[in-house]
């Protein structure tokens, strides 16, 4: 690598090598860490990173791992996550985290290797059509085939990752693009040819918007990932303008932290799993507005029964999300954070008062929800209910006064994670949400801790999804990443579980973790820390062990192995149709075959 | 959702995209990927520097379908310009057609008088078969073909739609 800051001249363009050109091009991106694994086809970058120290390289233990590391980065940070894998199997095991960031609309940019050009289409040893599988798991590929792209097509990922809806972009490098000589250009402030996403709202859907709800009887403020996406000030906006307005708020799953979770005003997280009184206020309400989220059918339940009374507002950076499961009144394309901006903005100067007094009644009417208390519990006896367990690492770690993040797995564990773990802030909460990835949560916390070294960053998983990534235990100890695994281990793959449970008649076909590792030596055996939970009694001792320990821990919960997720609206049903707990027994009346169907 | 809101249209979508490697598999695997319907696609640079292409798609759906089929082609990061032509107004639509008819005798004279009428143009011949070339929208070329078919079709290659909006206005 050339000094650090040299530009580079038209003189000196051609001496540095493909490779060098990547790494040039990473660094004036702002690039400090990436996630990889090597491999024949990226070697010529190894060899370059060998040769510098601007750019920390993590060595996963597997490809799918780095995606997700690179998306619990990104996720925490709010700058783009870089990964680089081999071609091949390299590529092909990347391509679950791709789809994931995808889902979730997490900006990552995928270095992969490939065969030398001449080799490309000759089922060469580790050749895959690598932008063929990935086209529909990426925002966008590119294949590098001349070296004259190479630096623009490096610039060019990062600007469509993190612009617009973010999400994950492809780079295919074949290796002698890598080992020959290649011009370098600095990024480009011309904007891009054909991909410029509108940001800015248009006025008048924003004035149109402000008379709804100044008018509205009965509205809700329903936010999503896209808040997140835009950055702490859109966070810092939503709760200005909740607060201005006293309307109640909601948040999705990718939406947690956004508002904070303290606030009275908050109703919790909506949706399949969400609280009783989010879901009222949402099918009850009569002016709608969501921002930054997009109508998931685990928010909306059955579609024809969603929010029937309400005008919806919908606002997001993302033209295809608005009108495609729900038909809206106003829709607003922006991003969120302006569009929060222009409305606070707008509502300030409209003159129409507020319906104050129709809003108290409303409140009552939440309230009474509210006071059902649907995540109610009940911690008798010695085993622990998963609940009290998420619930007492909650006040645990609040109490440490530590900066927190979680990141979780897929299952049980995550909805009770999302209903019991508050978040004050945003980018403080890793999950997969749209893709539902098991093995997500543990390489997902290695990518926050990389990027907030005294952070206190926790996976919360289950036996089962913890399984799916288990290796990553060595990039913990090899880093020395004092990750936290919480595991509610129930011996069930939970959620499936409870769905056999409630919709096929408590057959439980093949949900049952057999064989399970002893946690405590598998964490041993990786270098890190394994404690154990088997009562209520040793739950707070090994909580405030976990976190006093300055290395990997894995502690094993052992949690009730029958607890179901509650509250719950069935495949198929509508918001006002939730089961909550005490009234489960004796399975789920409601559940139509048309809702089985459904995942 | 309304009747109204399940009535199928039929929609001739122009879409101008950046000739990259690769673009016509991203637009076709939206469709195929979503579940979309194509009647017909064509696809050729349009610009002097044979930068831009152009894309011709034929549709079909309810409202919802093709304003969810126009947005989703819009966010494709080489896409430049989603235009649909059915809705924005008064339009063009042509199809070239090259059309192969076997046959001796009578059946021979039968089918130019009937190129004739339909202005198809004899474009190859030899003793026993005629390819004539028609264009035409895609209504005319079925129905010359389906008079052709008793009296010696024998192959059929078409273009699929081009479209272009009538008057001063251009798609750019």
């Amino acid at each position: 690598m050339p000094a650090a800051t040299k530009p580079a001249s038209t003189a000196d363009a051609l001496t540095m090598s493909g490779a060098e050109v990547v790494l040039r091009a990473l660094k004036d991106q702002g690039v400090e860490v990436i996630f990889g694994y090597p491999g024949g086809a990226v070697l010529p970058i190894y060899d370059a990173l060998f040769q510098q120290n601007s750019i920390r390289h993590i060595l996963v233990r597997h490809e799918q791992a780095a995606v997700h590391a690179a998306e619990g980065y990104a996720r925490s940070t709010g700058k783009v996550g870089v990964v680089l894998v081999t071609s091949g199997p390299g590529a092909t095991n990347a391509v679950t985290g791709l789809v994931d960031a995808l889902m979730d609309s997490i900006p990552v940019v995928c270095l992969t290797g490939q065969v030398p050009t001449h080799l490309i289409g000759n089922d060469a040893f580790q050749e895959a059509d690598t932008t063929g599988i990935t086209r529909p798991a990426t925002k966008h590929n590119y294949l590098v085939k001349k070296s004259a792209d190479l630096a623009r097509v490096l610039h060019e990922a990062f600007y469509v990752a993190r612009s617009g809806r973010p999400g994950p972009v492809v780079i295919d490098l074949p290796k002698d693009i890598l080992i020959n000589k290649a011009p370098y250009t600095e990024p480009s402030t011309a904007p891009h040819r054909s991909y410029r996403p509108q940001t800015e709202p248009d006025p008048e859907q924003i004035r149109k918007a402000v008379r709804l709800l100044k008018q509205a009887r009965r509205p809700i403020v329903y936010a999503g990932g896209g808040v997140i996406n835009s950055g702490p000030e859109a966070s810092r906006l939503l709760t200005e303008f909740v607060r201005m307005t006293g309307f109640p708020c909601t948040n999705t799953l990718m939406g947690l932290g956004a508002f904070p979770a303290n606030d009275p005003l908050f109703l919790g997280m909506l949706g399949m799993h969400g609280t009783y009184e989010a879901n009222l206020a949402m099918h009850g309400c009569d002016v709608m507005l969501n921002i930054g989220a997009r109508f998931d059918d685990r928010v909306t339940g059955r579609l024809d029964a969603f929010s029937p009374h309400s005008k919806k507002i919908h606002a997001d950076i993302d033209p295809s999300s608005i009108n495609k499961n729900v038909p809206v009144d106003v829709p607003i394309v922006g991003d969120a954070g302006r569009v929060l901006a222009a409305l606070i903005e707008c509502w300030k100067a409209e003159e129409a008062p507020q319906q104050r007094q129709v809003l108290a009644q409303w409140w009552r009417q939440i309230e009474e929800w509210r006071a059902k208390d649907c995540l109610r519990y009940r911690q008798e006896g010695r085993i622990i209910k998963p609940q009290h367990a998420v619930k007492r690492l909650y006040e645990i770690t609040r109490e440490s006064g530590r900066e927190t993040f979680i990141t979780t797995e897929v299952g049980q564990h995550q909805m009770w994670a999302a209903q019991y773990f508050g978040f004050d802030k945003p980018n403080r909460w890793m999950t997969s949400g749209g893709l539902g990835t098991m093995g997500y949560g543990l390489p997902a916390a290695m990518g926050v801790q990389i990027a907030h070294p005294d952070a206190l960053v926790i996976d919360i998983a289950g036996e089962a999804s913890i399984l799916m990534n288990i290796q990553e235990m060595g990039t913990l100890a090899q880093y020395r990443l004092p990750v936290k695994v919480f595991i509610l281990n129930n011996e069930y793959m939970g959620m499936v579980r409870q769905w056999q449970e409630l919709l096929h008649g408590g057959r439980y076909s093949e949900s049952y973790s057999a064989a399970l590792p002893d946690f405590v030596k598998l964490a041993e055996s990786f270098h890190a820390v394994g404690m154990r939970a088997e009562t209520v009694d040793d739950l707070d001792r090994v909580i405030r062990e976990m976190i006093a320990v300055d290395k990997a821990v894995i502690a094993d919960i052992c949690v009730a192995k029958d607890e179901n997720c509650f509250p719950m609206i069935p495949s198929g049903a509508a918001h006002n149709e939730m089961i909550l707990g005490e009234d489960q027994e004796g399975g789920v009346a409601g559940v139509t075959d048309e809702g089985k169907v459904l995942v | 959702m309304s009747e109204a809101g399940n009535a199928q249209r039929a929609a001739t979508i122009a879409v101008l995209v950046e000739n990259e490697a690769g673009v016509l598999a991203r637009v076709i695997g939206l469709f195929s990927g979503r579940g979309y319907n194509i009647d017909s696609l064509t696809v050729a640079p349009v610009d002097e520097t044979g930068r831009i292409s152009r894309i011709t798609i034929v549709t079909s759906g309810t409202e919802m379908v093709i304003e969810q089929i126009k947005a989703q082609l819009d966010r494709l990061v080489p896409v430049h310009r989603v235009a649909d032509l059915t809705m924005e107004g008064p339009h063009l639509v042509r199809e070239l057609a090259l059309i192969k008819v076997v046959g001796r005798g009578e059946n021979r004279v039968e089918a130019l008088r009937l190129a004739d009428a339909f202005r198809a143009r004899v474009v190859d011949a030899t003793t026993e078969s005629f390819v004539f070339e028609m264009t035409g929208a895609a209504e005319k070329i079925d129905a010359f073909c389906a008079l052709m078919r008793p009296i010696g079709l024998t192959e059929v290659s078409r273009t699929g739609a081009v479209a272009i909006a009538r008057g001063p206005r251009g798609l750019n």
